[in-house]
């Protein structure tokens, strides 16, 4: 055999394992209820699940509690699905929360709670150019 | 008034600039393809009057958007959504690249200069490789055409006006409404880093179409061979500057952002990662492709796949299709179809003249032996072609599931939960792996190698290497198995080149030592990321939180500390103080107090209420109006450490009505190690303070009285003559109650003002945001000698923080300076060849 064709397997191994690994690390979009049924089943897998913050009928944004020493913050969010949940995050309110349109969360489903370890926010205004501000038009 | 004539200039401009693109495209195509001299000749000196002139009109989109910018033509939407009036000169340079066709329009510049520079340059190749940079300036061109034919958008205009482009009722009343100013450049980018990161990036990218162009002229032109010499200092050059320009981006990153880090493995870095990784693998099979004709058909492959790689990544950082998944990705132009043409166009050219010429291309059959450069050269090009696959295989998720929707199935792959890791577990072998074969390889550059001879040379590099990692591995305790082997490795590199380095000056050869320079700086780079990515530690864990659940303790220690104004607090071996906020000045040294300041109607200028001295020189004195920079407010924070002198790092947080609170870190520089500290969070400065009930009380003078659980004293009750905001008349009575507060060693005086205006009473209150506290002097009962007081209290004013250590950080900067030495000794070396040869 030639050293070439044992470094050319060599890299299809490689290769492949980076796919296969890929494919294995790569987390999920998913609603909050099969976020349960995933940690429900044992896995350890950390998921992304795409909502809204929970609103009353005025459109306020609802049950945002900043934790006692205001360090972590618990939240409502509503999943795509409809189905409202409580959202643990263990770090500061992230000073946005309560102005976004949409949330991701990711992290993973532990009793009844989801528990956060990164928010990604998308803010109404942020980057938006397509609407006149009331400061700059005055 | 509208001023429609710029625009229109401009626009023209765009479109004859495209058109002559076209044009010289053609040209030197036929010029290319001419059978007999005189016509080569003829074509090939239209096509340079018309690339010429497209430059010219190019140099004209600029200049007409610059004075859009510059003059404050907030008509326009590109003035209006990039600039503002307040923004400084040279940042409205930065608002050219902040926007997507600004950028499209740098990178259409530099491909202008690059092109010009070829034509004079290399008259040898000029025909074929110009058509190839003119019909690439034609697709670019075309992102900012901004017309419409048959329904169909062409590009996204600069010069479009705000009216059409916003639907707001005022156009209706007033179709030539003006704003009085912009939305601002986005604070993030008001940085100097920012002015020259993205020139020095899109230079780097535009210089991948040089070798791009030569492969593909000699694929063309059937000149198998003798496309390279002339490609090598260019790739180099991109590679250098590429290089050059993602450090600076993250160092950007380090200094402004704050995810504690200076790389993220966003999408947008990893764009640029790729293409420069697959480059470098490039030049490296380009040096040797002399002797080894399997070089030159990697070489061929390669430099073909980063020009790809770089159309691809523009594809998927402009196209919108990561979505969510990037943090800058620019806004969504609509351009995707048209990316994605002219991806796939160069795609077909490339790889269809590639197989349609593959017969033709010289080959070697024999393989290479172990003891000669080139095997180890193409091994570090396959370590490097497999470090790019992982990443590029990572970073095209969402691509996959808009593939797969094409198909009717749908996918709900999302990017790894934890991208750092999710890359660098692989990344970190790969970085191993080329600092071995970069140690090693070296010795053979220079020597006819055998067996024997390999081990004399490398014994003693591989000796020193050894006994220095293990002193380093038993100081710095390092446990992990991949950190000790990169470690290892990385010193080893640095001891082997050097040698190499060492052995070129004593033969004084100082130009054949790029690549030892180049590979030391590589290899110190690799040691600073292991020790500030992998040793960074968070100092402000918060003991006091309490675990959620055990198998989440890991990620559940809480990393940020919250600290009251002048409460100090024991954080690792630093005592910490919040002293308060403090402003930006405009010409002032320092962070003065922000309680020195009195805001005026204009947001920009602010009144001393006392003078300021900084390191004994008196800056500004009492009444001076000084100008602020309104968006700026840093957070002193003391730290004290037993014996040493305490310093204080100044965190920055910015309020911006777009984007809500930006937080950038302070850092502390030492020579061993960073200590980098940034907000996370601050009292919502948007919602009022809330008050608790006023509580009255009756006070004699020097009467001790509490206040929020402080002591506080009325010292003193005293006429005054003169009180913002209200005009006192002859018969009118003010007086001010001297209140001082004592807390630990500081001591706060409050002056709530008591006043008498046309016979009616009235009060204007003190506040004192660090205690939160609000007095009120609300009556004078001169019978009693005694003064009626209300006290009202609030949240104290905190900040909530976390601080980084990050070591040897600066082994990675200084290994960036390493790397550039040695990149540009290469490119001196090439590029006299390449003039040699002609």
């Amino acid at each position: 055999m030639k050293k070439s064709h044992i470094i050319g397997i060599v890299v299809i191994a490689v290769a492949v394992f980076v796919i296969i690994s890929t494919a294995g690390d790569a987390s999920t979009y998913v609603n909050f209820d099969e976020a349960k049924a995933l940690s429900d089943s044992g896995s350890n897998n950390k998921v992304h699940v795409v909502g809204q913050m929970k609103k009353d009928a005025n459109g306020e944004i609802v049950g945002v509690e900043p934790g006692e020493d205001k360090l972590t913050v618990t939240f409502l969010m509503v999943d795509n699905k409809n189905k409202t949940n409580k959202v643990f995050y263990n770090k500061p309110m992230p000073p946005d929360l309560k102005k976004s349109e949409q949330v991701v969360v990711i992290g993973k489903y532990k009793d009844d709670i989801f528990y956060a370890n990164e928010i990604l926010l998308k803010c109404p205004s942020k980057y938006e150019e397509d609407k006149l501000q009331i400061s700059a038009v005055n | 008034m509208i001023n429609l004539f710029i625009g229109n200039l401009g626009h023209l401009f765009v479109i004859l600039s495209f058109v002559l693109s076209l044009v010289a495209a053609f040209s030197y195509y036929r010029a290319a393809n001419a059978a007999d001299l005189e016509s080569k000749q003829e074509w090939s000196k239209n096509g340079r009057w018309l690339f010429r002139l497209h430059s010219a009109f190019v140099v004209g989109i600029i200049l007409v958007l610059f004075l859009i910018i510059y003059n404050n033509l907030f008509e326009y939407h590109y003035a209006y959504a990039h600039s503002s009036k307040f923004l400084p000169t040279h940042y409205m340079i930065s608002c050219f690249w902040e926007g997507q066709e600004g950028s499209f329009l740098l990178w259409i510049f530099w491909n202008c200069v690059l092109g010009n520079i070829l034509i004079q340059t290399n008259k040898k190749w000029e025909a074929p490789i110009m058509a190839i940079f003119a019909i690439v300036q034609a697709f670019l061109a075309s992102m900012i055409l901004g017309i419409s034919i048959m329904d169909i958008k062409i590009g996204s205009s600069p010069f479009v006006l705000l009216r059409d482009v916003i639907s707001d009722p005022i156009f209706e009343i007033n179709p030539d409404f003006v704003p009085k100013d912009g939305t601002g450049l986005n604070p993030l980018l008001q940085n100097y880093w920012m002015v020259i990161h993205p020139p020095t990036l899109f230079l780097g990218y535009a210089t991948t179409l040089i070798p791009f162009s030569y492969v593909i002229a000699g694929l063309w032109k059937k000149e198998y061979v003798d496309w390279i010499k002339p490609a090598v200092p260019w790739a180099i050059f991109s590679a250098a500057l590429m290089a050059t320009g993602q450090l600076m981006g993250a160092y950007w990153a380090y200094e402004t952002l704050s995810f504690g880090g200076y790389w993220s493995w966003d999408p947008v870095e990893n764009a640029v990662y790729v293409p420069w990784i697959i480059q470098v693998a490039s030049i490296h099979t380009m040096i040797i492709f002399k002797k080894n004709h399997t070089a030159l058909k990697t070489s061929i492959i390669l430099v073909i796949t980063t020009f790809l790689l770089i159309l691809y990544a523009t594809f998927l950082t402009r196209s919108g299709i990561l979505g969510n998944a990037s943090v800058h990705s620019f806004t969504d132009l609509g351009l995707s179809g048209q990316l994605l043409i002219y991806l796939l166009a160069f795609m077909a050219i490339a790889i269809g003249l590639c197989i349609y010429r593959w017969k033709e291309v010289p080959s070697t059959e024999k393989e290479v032996s172990t003891y000669s450069r080139e095997f180890w050269i193409f091994m570090g090009a396959t370590v490097l072609g497999l470090m790019g696959f992982q990443v590029m295989a990572g970073t095209s998720i969402p691509v996959y599931n808009a593939i797969l929707e094409q198909f009717g199935i749908s996918s709900n792959m999302a990017p790894p939960a934890d991208q750092a890791i999710f890359y660098s577990k692989f990344q970190i072998w790969g970085g191993i792996l080329i600092a071995i074969l970069s140690g090693t390889g070296q010795f053979f550059f220079w020597k006819n190698m055998d067996k024997s001879k390999l081990w004399n040379a490398l014994s003693i590099p591989l000796l020193v290497s050894l006994v220095v990692s293990t002193i380093v591995f038993l100081v710095y305790n390092i446990r992990e198995f991949s950190y000790i082997l990169l470690l290892t490795a990385g010193i080893y590199s640095i001891v082997a080149n050097s040698t190499i380095l060492i052995g070129l000056i004593k033969k004084k050869s100082f130009k054949l030592a790029g690549g030892s320079v180049a590979h030391i700086g590589i290899a110190m780079m690799l040691l600073g990321i292991l020790f500030s990515a992998g040793y960074s530690k968070v100092i402000s864990i918060n003991n006091s939180g309490l675990l959620i659940s055990k198998d989440m303790s890991d990620e559940m220690n809480q990393e940020n500390v919250i600290l009251f104004a002048n409460e100090p607090r024991k954080m690792n071996q630093y005592e910490l103080t919040y002293k308060g906020q403090r402003v930006e000045l405009a010409g002032v040294p320092g962070y003065p107090a922000r309680k020195m300041v009195r805001k005026t109607p204009d947001i920009h200028l602010v009144v001393a209420k006392a003078a300021y001295f900084h390191e004994g020189k008196e800056i500004f004195n009492m009444g001076d109006t000084l100008n602020i920079l309104p968006e700026n407010t840093y957070y002193e924070v003391e730290y004290k450490k037993d014996d040493e002198p305490a310093f204080s790092l100044f965190p920055r947080a910015q309020v911006n009505p777009n984007m809500g609170l930006i937080v950038s870190p302070d850092i502390r520089r030492l020579i061993d190690r960073d200590l980098y500290t940034h907000i996370s969070s601050i009292p919502d400065p948007e919602t009022e303070t809330e008050w608790s009930e006023p509580l009255n009380q009756t006070v004699e003078m020097g009467e001790r009285f509490f206040v929020n659980d402080f002591v506080a004293v009325l010292n003193k009750v005293q006429k005054v003559e003169e009180v913002d905001g209200v005009e006192l008349g002859p018969t009118d009575v003010a007086a001010e109650a001297v209140i001082d507060i004592q807390v630990k060693n500081k001591t706060y005086t409050l002056k709530p003002i008591f006043i008498i205006k046309d016979k009616m009473v009235g009060n204007i209150p003190d506040v004192e945001n660090e205690l939160g506290v609000k007095i009120s002097f609300l009556n004078i009962k001169p019978q009693e000698g005694k003064f009626e007081l209300s006290v009202e209290t609030s949240q104290r004013d905190y900040i909530i923080m976390k601080a980084i250590e990050m070591p040897f950080i600066n082994v990675l900067w200084l290994g960036t300076l390493v790397l550039m030495v040695g990149f540009t000794t290469a490119i001196v070396r090439r590029y006299k060849e390449f003039k040699q040869s002609v």
